[in-house]
Order: C-alpha cells, then structure tokens, then sequence
C-alpha cells in the first residue's frame, strides 16, 4: 500500500488501535497531494511527538476545537496563493460532534472544500475514556460510570452526519474501519466532490472499550452487523446507499464482547440490552439495512 | 481653517474615519487572508475591508467566521500554507482567542491584528479601555500601541516586517483605543502602496504545508523540549526590540514619519514624569502644556512597545526624575495595573528611578479630562497616597 509512505509505524498508539488503521485507509484514499489537518487528541499525541513525526503528508495541528478552521484557512490559501492538494481533516469525536462542531458548523456552511473525516472511538480516549456526546446508550465511560444507579451512559449518540447533511453538504458518509475498502472509496468519493464532505468512520478502541486488542476488526464489523452502526452515503441530503445486512446479528453478540457494556448484563439492567436492540432495530427501519 | 491648510500642504493627506484608515492602510500591506468577525467599535475596519475586497480593490480573500476563536484558527492555518494574513478584534473577541492568541505565538505564525481596545464584560460595555490586550501580554504576541490614527496606519506595515523576520517570527497585535480613534476623523497619510511594497518584502516562510516537501506543524512536545520552545520565544520578543527600533527608523527615512519604541515629551528637566499608552497621551500632552504654563516641570513618557517592554530605553528617558505617574486604563484586580506593575518590576534594583504613583481612568469608556490629569498631578504634590487607585471616581455612588 501506497500509504505506508505517508504514514510511517513507530507512532505509540496503544497494540489494536483503530485509529492508525482509519488514518492509512484514509491516505490510502486520499494520495500523496494531501494536508491533514488535525485537532488535539490520541491522533496527535501518538504521531507527533517532537522530533518526531509518523506523517508522510504535510500536516498541522493547532488546538482542540478548531481543526474546522485551520483547515478553512489552508483551503482558501490554495486557491489565492493558486495551488492545489486535497485538504482533509482527521479529527476524533470530540474534537468533532462536541468542542469543534461550531468551527465544523462554520466550515460547512462557508462551503470549504475540506474532507472532514471523524474517527469515532466513542468517548475522550486520550484524557482517559470520559464520555462525549458520541458515546452510545449504555456504556460505562469514567464520567458516565455504571453504579448501583447508573447503566452508563443515559443519551444516545449525536447523529453527526444528519447535522452534517442538515448544512446542505454535498457528501456525507458513515464507514467502519471493518470494511477497509469503503472506506477508502468513500474517501476517494469525497475528493472528487468540489466543497465540504463529512465521513463519520468508527474507529474501535480496545482500551476505552475494554476489549482485546486483536478483535478491532471484528468489533468494527459488530458494530455494523448489528446495526447499531449504519453504514451509508448521503449525497445533497439524500441517501443514496446503504451498507445492507444479511442477517442481523442480536446486540448482545457486540455488547458481550466489551467491558464497557459488561453491567449491562447484570439482573440490574437488563432491560437496557432491550433498549440498545431498540436502537438498532430503529437504524435497521430508517435505513433499510435488511436485506 | 486650519484643516484646510493641513490638506493643502500635504496633498497626500485625507481626512479619514481611524478604521477607513487603517482598512487602507492594511490593503497597501498586501495580505492574503483577512478573517475577522465583527464586533463592536471594532466593526468599521472589517466592513470596509470586506468592501475593498467586493469591488476588487483589494487582492485578500476574506474568509467571514462563525466566530473570534475560528478568525484566529484560520489564520493560523492560512498563515502556514504561506498566506500573509491579517484580523481585527476587540474585547470579548480578544478574550474569545484567549487559547488562539498562545497557540499562535507558540507556533511562531507571524499574524498582524489590530486590536482595538475595548473593556470587558461584567459588566457588559462596548466602550474604550485597554484592559483587553493587556490582559493578555504574556501571550508571547508583540504589543504595539498607537497615540492616533496616523500611527494606527503607520505600525501596520512596521508590525508585519518585524513579525515576518525570520530571527522573530511572533504575531504582533497593533492597539489602538476603540471609539476614541477607530471612530474620530483626523487627517492621515495612508502610506503609499509602492513604498510599503519596497519597506514590506513578501512573505516568504522557510517552511509551508506542501505536498512536495511534507513538514509536521504543531507537534507535541514533551518536557525534555517544551522549555526550549519558551525560551526561543522569549528570546524572540527580546530580540524584536532592536528590530522593531529598525524598522521604525527605516519607515522614517522612507515614509517621513518617526516612530520610537518610546518617546519622551518636555522630559528634558522634568521632575515629574506621566507615563501612559495610546490615545490618552494626546490629553495628556495638552495637559503638560498647561501645566508648563504654570511652572510645574512636568514631562511625558510615551510608550508604544509595550510587548517588547523596552526596559532600557525607558530607564534612559526616566532616570533621574523625582516622581512618575502612570495613567492607564487598565486594572490588574487586586494588583495595580498592567503598566506600572510593568515599570515597577523594569526598574527595580536600579538608581534614581522615580517613585512611582499609577492612577486607573477612562475604563469603560469614561471621559478623560486634562483637569483629570493636573488633578491627579496636583493630588501627588499635596497628599500622601497609596501607590495606586481609581481617579474621578464617582463616590456618591459606592
């Protein structure tokens, strides 16, 4: 592969990490022209520790909540300064659907050509799995810790690239890092489309989500098998394919295989499992995931 | 008439709103990217830029933000893919760049701003102080602050020079008091634009975000290197003295305009020196005269590098002198004020320093009077008092 150039091993992301294997699906994707751009988080702290650096592409990062808006700043300088490469942020979810989404709202809306692609591990990985607001129903996070009267997590995940498409982004798509080719197709979709484009990438963290670090790639699918992850492309509002399923496996297949979910399956709250099924059942309804 | 006569003498100069003067005088430095959000007294120098740019006068690209914190972000990011960029803000706008103002500094993107100096909310006021830039001198950013609108224009040029020499590298915030001159006509010179283009070279960074020759910008640095960032910082801001002194004088033997990182008015035999920033000194200048006039050896020290503080230069115009006074419309809550607690610390362990006295006014936009500042003159001379306070409070209400 092509992006073993552009982005070296030797970064310190913990043994199974989803994140550095989105980041080589993405360059793979992307190609050489490219300038990441990316927000503070796990991304940052494990590729670039100075000297050192794991990029083979030009990269910058500033802060935690304006990776939006630097990339704005690189994309315009392009165009007036009359050069060309492929700008794309990678950014984790709360960089991206909590302390960056006014600069992300900004982005959209001013019609940058940026590819905004969120690596979604589900909760603050890098301060130590706080929960943000992309962490689903039910898990135990150390700031939303199942207790004697806690199941975890009480809100269900922010829908992102709703909002994202609620901007009247050209694309917007969802991919798991368990189905490498799409996601490196989306991202080559993306860098054909002139304007702002959001993937949502699940990116699974065998740290924060208490699993073994050589089952990333299984979770990633689990995720999708479900259906508690939709995977799908929205192109000018409109939905135009879905990721179907063959046989839906039962929530509990995902949860059981994680120590964030692992109280879920004490007599306590047992009928949360219902819930999370609920949910699924409710993306499999919206998004015709049944084959 | 008198402004009559000034034109006719100098045909290059207008009589222009502080904020249409500045707007012209940024389109003559030539950035890339403008990025700004509005906000009050700041609002005339982006609206007239944005206009500039909508009929095609001015080259930039004006990228119009959801907010202060995403202007500065931009041009960060502008500023490393090889743009030249300039904003402008004030106040809750500064505050906002709080984490920005750092991060920029930091990573040594040689931004210009002007900062037009507004007080900060609670409660809320849309008025001039200065508390707003000063608050945030320790953000590794040099501050330089105008007296009037023709230095407002004037230190544009001269700030991105500095902060684009490759032995500096640091944004630079050019101050000047919201209201006060932003929105008072005066008669100013906008520098012409073929000799900024021969004062100002174009911005040619040694390292830019390109695909050709990949570079890592904003990396984490860990305690075995994050000290040696501070310090060649600080090195940085010291070292801009002596450039911004240069760049000062060759602006004066291009443009005829002298600017100094201070300067001294009727100092010469004064025992008593009033110190103060921007657009106060005017007052301040009509209040030394009078009092001149009535035998009081009274001079004044201009400052207008505040960040590079030239510690040196101000020991040089001060020494000697029984008593300073420094006016500034800025409170440090608790501990003096940003100015003197500046002069303090600068002279301490010296000889002959003056004991200094320094007096916060016109916060939140309160009229400063000369009678202000013969008062606070007179008040020095005929009672003891702390070594700072409040000046034309209004007691009736405390």
């Amino acid at each position: 592969m092509s992006s073993v150039q552009l982005f070296a091993p030797g970064h310190t992301a913990c043994a199974g990490c989803g994140m550095p294997i989105a980041i080589k699906l993405i360059l793979e994707g992307s190609g050489k022209d490219t300038i990441v751009v990316s927000p503070t988080g796990c991304l940052e702290v494990t590729t670039t520790r100075y000297p050192q650096s794991a990029w083979g592409v030009p990269w910058i990062h500033s802060l935690f909540e304006n990776a939006a808006a630097v990339a704005s700043g690189v994309e315009r300088t392009l165009k007036v300064l009359k050069r060309d490469a492929n700008v794309i942020v990678i950014g984790g979810d709360g960089a991206t659907v909590d302390i960056g989404i006014g600069a992300l709202s900004g982005m959209f809306e001013r019609g940058h050509n940026v590819t905004y692609i969120c690596y979604d591990n589900e909760a603050y990985m890098n301060t130590g799995v706080q929960r943000s607001s992309s962490t689903p129903y039910g898990a135990s996070t150390t700031t939303s810790p199942a207790g004697k009267l806690s199941f975890g997590e009480d809100r269900p995940k922010k829908d992102l690239p709703a909002i994202a498409a609620a901007h009247g982004v050209p694309y917007v798509a969802t991919a798991s890092i368990g189905y490498p080719k799409d996601v490196i197709n989306k991202v080559k979709k993306a860098k054909e489309i002139v304007g702002p484009k959001y993937i949502h990438v699940l990116a699974p963290c065998p740290t924060g989500w208490r699993f073994d670090g050589e089952k990333t790639i299984k979770m990633a699918k689990l995720a999708v098998e479900t259906g508690l992850f939709p995977v799908y492309e929205m192109e000018d509002g409109v939905i135009t394919k879905v990721k179907k399923i063959k046989d839906r496996k039962p929530v509990d297949e995902y949860l059981k295989l994680q120590g964030r979910y692992k109280h879920l399956f004490k007599d306590d709250f047992k009928d949360q499992v219902k819930k999370i099924q609920e949910i699924a059942d409710k993306n499999a309804e919206k998004f015709g995931l049944d084959r | 008439m008198i402004k009559s006569n000034i034109l006719k003498e100098n045909p290059k100069m207008k009589i222009l709103e502080g904020s249409m003067a500045v707007a012209q005088t940024v389109k003559t430095c030539k950035p890339n990217i403008v990025s700004a959000y509005p906000i009050t007294p700041q609002t005339h120098i982006v609206e007239d830029i944005a206009q500039m740019v909508a009929d095609g006068e001015m080259q930039a690209d004006y990228i119009k933000v959801d907010s202060e914190f995403s202007a500065l972000s931009a041009l960060i990011g502008a500023c490393a893919t090889g743009a030249r960029t300039y904003s402008s803000t004030t106040s809750q706008g500064l505050a906002l760049m709080f984490e920005v103002l750092f991060n920029a500094s930091g990573m040594r993107m040689p931004i210009v701003m002007t900062v037009v100096n507004r007080a900060l909310s609670a409660p809320l006021n849309i008025w001039n102080d200065q508390h707003d830039s000063i608050a945030v001198r320790d953000a590794g950013w040099i501050q330089l602050y105008a007296e009037d609108n023709q230095e407002a224009c004037d230190l544009l040029p001269i700030a991105y020079k500095v902060a684009e020499d490759k032995e500096i590298l640091l944004p630079t915030m050019c101050c000047m008091d919201g209201f006060v001159l932003t929105h008072t006509f005066e008669p100013v010179v906008i520098p012409e634009e073929s000799l900024v283009d021969e004062f100002l070279p174009s911005f040619r960074p040694d390292y830019v975000l390109d695909p050709e020759n990949p570079v890592t910008i904003g990396a984490y640095g860990g305690p075995e290197i994050y000290t040696e960032f501070r310090y060649q910082q600080h090195n940085a801001m010291i070292n801009a003295e002596e450039k911004i002194e240069r760049a000062m004088n060759e602006f004066g033997e291009m443009f005829g305009r002298e600017y100094n990182l201070v300067d001294g008015y009727r100092l010469d035999d004064a025992d008593i020196v009033l110190i103060s920033m921007g657009s106060l000194l005017g007052t301040m200048k009509d209040a030394v005269d009078d009092m001149r006039e009535d035998g009081v050896k009274v001079g004044i020290l201009k400052i207008t590098s505040y960040r590079p503080f030239p510690k040196e230069k101000i020991y040089e115009k001060i020494r000697g002198i029984e008593t300073g006074i420094v006016f500034e419309k800025d409170v440090s809550i608790g501990m003096g004020a940003g100015l003197l607690n500046d002069l303090k610390s600068s002279l301490y362990g010296k000889k002959q320093t003056p004991s200094l006295y320094g007096f916060a006014l016109g916060l939140g936009g309160r009229d400063v009077t000369i009678d202000n500042i013969k008062d606070a003159v007179n008040k020095l001379k005929t009672s003891k008092l702390d070594d700072f306070g409040f000046i034309n409070l209004r007691e009736e209400v405390l």
